[in-house]
């Protein structure tokens, strides 16, 4: 009895020293990040250029003003991200599974996969948009008298610079599912063949599930990256897109503030994505 | 013995580049009979069950089930596998998939029940596993144990002509080893025709009517297991023995 008395309870001096390293640490953080976030606003602020500034990029009158239209043409965005990323995600799906088949008869598609996804991924998206977007209408165009073989191709720019998206972006995803793939223990396909299933069964309802499921947070970081370039849409005339109407109006009057419109709602589906993405690859790490 | 036996091995040699594994194994099973395959890691004990299961090809000689030449590089292996059934020493369940799904999914895709049949089949194999209430559960939330035995139902629900069990209780901690040696007894007792790589000398004695020990690709000593485990006339037989009691494993 008395020797336990005489113990020190260290159960408490730790609980104790914890606690006064957890308050000195959040003090800590909290004078370090108001002296750099006030440091560098005080910067900005006293600047000789920051009131031209406020008044081109910052002006709350032109803000309301150009958001309500800004937003409306947003809603192009969103359908034509939406449109592209499925089509990314089927084509960058069945590029990568051509490319890691192994059959002999699938070699001249196997070198086309590996040809565009080396292709595509070396032309800079902005570029493609432009090739397609120009090259294919005089694809189409017809002779002079009148008659094209190729006048069924699509002229309208928004198909255009859909396609674009969907070959640049579906280059870059065929490579995060190939990673996907190969990712899957092979004792899993071994496993579903034991079972009876053939190969095709076996890709379809063991590998690839597993695959997808592993790859998902670079998927959605591509998914963040694509929702921004939907913006370059604009590059070729494609009408009524949110930069192409904010950039219209800055040009109008003067006045930068729509792009500011147009960069804050591009930020509101790019952050909450991103924190999804964060979410879930901590969730996988657990 | 008498009639067909349900596995037969003949002849059969594989390498691996320059590397032979299996230098010429003649093995029969017969019906209802459990054959242990011993021998230490690497000796190709994996290698031969993989090759049965036509997970490997072979390169000369020839394995029958059922009197039929299963290695003819003509046939379709989906149906041979359909006949067999194996289980893994890493138990490669699904991970996406619950534990009846993966029950499920050979009978479903591969034989071609109805998913009410195939569950009902399902739930009553992995039941006779000690896994009632288990199914709707992730392979994750197991132990090995349990794992494993989810393994062998998956393998055994679609009634295979043999089971191949390799090496299936050497991810297991020790204790866990009992439940699976069970299971396997279990299939025992019914008459299930096995072929069995194994660790476990005990068990082996136990289990099995005829033990081969696998040194260097090859058999060299095949008997009942009282013979081959308690009085070896092969010199590397006796030595592998002895290592292995000195170690405490036999």
């Amino acid at each position: 009895m008395e020797a336990e008395a005489a113990r020190p309870d260290r159960r408490a001096e730790r609980a104790a020293a914890r606690r006064r390293r957890d308050r000195r640490g959040f003090a800590i953080a909290a004078a370090s990040t108001v002296l750099v976030i006030g440091g560098l606003t005080a910067l900005i602020l006293t600047s000789s250029g920051w009131p031209a500034v406020r008044e081109t990029f910052f002006n709350a009158t032109v803000f309301k003003e150009s958001f309500p239209d800004v937003a409306k043409a947003f809603w192009l965005d969103i359908r034509v991200f939406l449109i592209v990323e499925v089509a990314v995600l089927a084509l960058g799906l069945l590029v990568a599974l051509i490319r890691t088949s192994r059959a002999a008869a699938m070699f001249p598609l196997r070198l086309l996969a590996i040809l565009y996804a080396d292709i595509f991924r070396g032309i800079p998206t902005i570029l493609l948009v432009y090739l397609i977007g120009f090259g294919i209408p005089a694809l189409a165009n017809s002779d002079a008298e009148g008659s094209s073989t190729l006048s069924w191709l699509p002229t309208e720019p928004v198909v255009l610079g859909a396609i674009a998206l969907t070959l640049s972006y579906g280059a870059y995803v065929s490579e995060v599912y190939r990673a996907g793939l190969r990712s899957v223990h092979p004792g899993q396909r071994d496993a579903a063949l034991a079972i009876g299933l053939t190969e095709r069964q076996a890709m379809r309802h063991v590998v690839i599930p597993q695959a997808v499921r592993n790859v998902g947070p670079p998927l959605l970081n591509d998914f963040i990256s694509l929702q921004k370039d939907v913006a370059l849409i604009a590059i070729i005339g494609v009408t009524g897109e949110a930069f192409q109407v904010a950039q219209i109006m800055a040009s109008t009057d003067f006045n930068y503030t729509p792009l500011l419109c147009a960069a804050v709602l591009y930020m509101a589906v790019t952050i909450p994505l991103a924190r999804m993405l964060d979410r879930w690859d901590r969730g996988r790490v657990r | 013995m008498s009639g067909t036996p349900v596995i037969a091995i003949e002849g059969v040699t594989k390498a691996f580049g320059d590397r032979g594994v299996l230098r010429g194994i003649d093995l029969e099973i017969a019906e209802h009979e459990a054959v242990a395959v011993i021998g230490a890691s690497g000796s190709g004990k994996s290698t031969l069950l993989r090759c049965v299961d036509l997970l490997i090809e072979i390169d000369d000689g020839d394995i029958l089930l059922d009197g039929e030449v299963i290695t003819d590089p003509a046939a379709d292996p989906v149906a041979v596998r359909r006949r067999l059934g194996f289980v893994f020493q890493a138990y490669n369940l699904f991970p996406h998939l619950n534990v009846i799904d993966n029950v499920t999914l050979g009978i479903t895709r591969a034989h071609g029940l109805g998913r009410e049949d195939a569950r009902e089949a399902a739930r009553a194999t992995l039941a006779r596993f000690g896994l009632e209430g288990r199914e709707e559960e992730s392979p994750s939330n197991l132990s090995g144990g349990q794992q494993q035995r989810v393994a062998i139902a998956r393998a055994f629900a679609t009634r295979p002509r043999a089971m191949l069990l390799d090496e299936v209780t050497s991810a297991l901690d020790p204790e866990l080893v009992g439940e699976v040696l069970r299971a396997v007894r279990d299939l025992k007792q019914e008459g299930v025709t096995m072929l069995i790589a194994t660790h476990e000398m005990g068990f082996a004695r136990e289990v099995a009517d005829k033990v081969g020990f696998l040194h260097e690709g090859r058999l060299v000593e095949v008997g009942p297991p009282e013979q081959v485990l308690e009085d070896p006339r092969d010199p590397e037989t006796q030595r592998f023995l002895r290592r292995l009691l000195e170690a405490g494993r036999a």
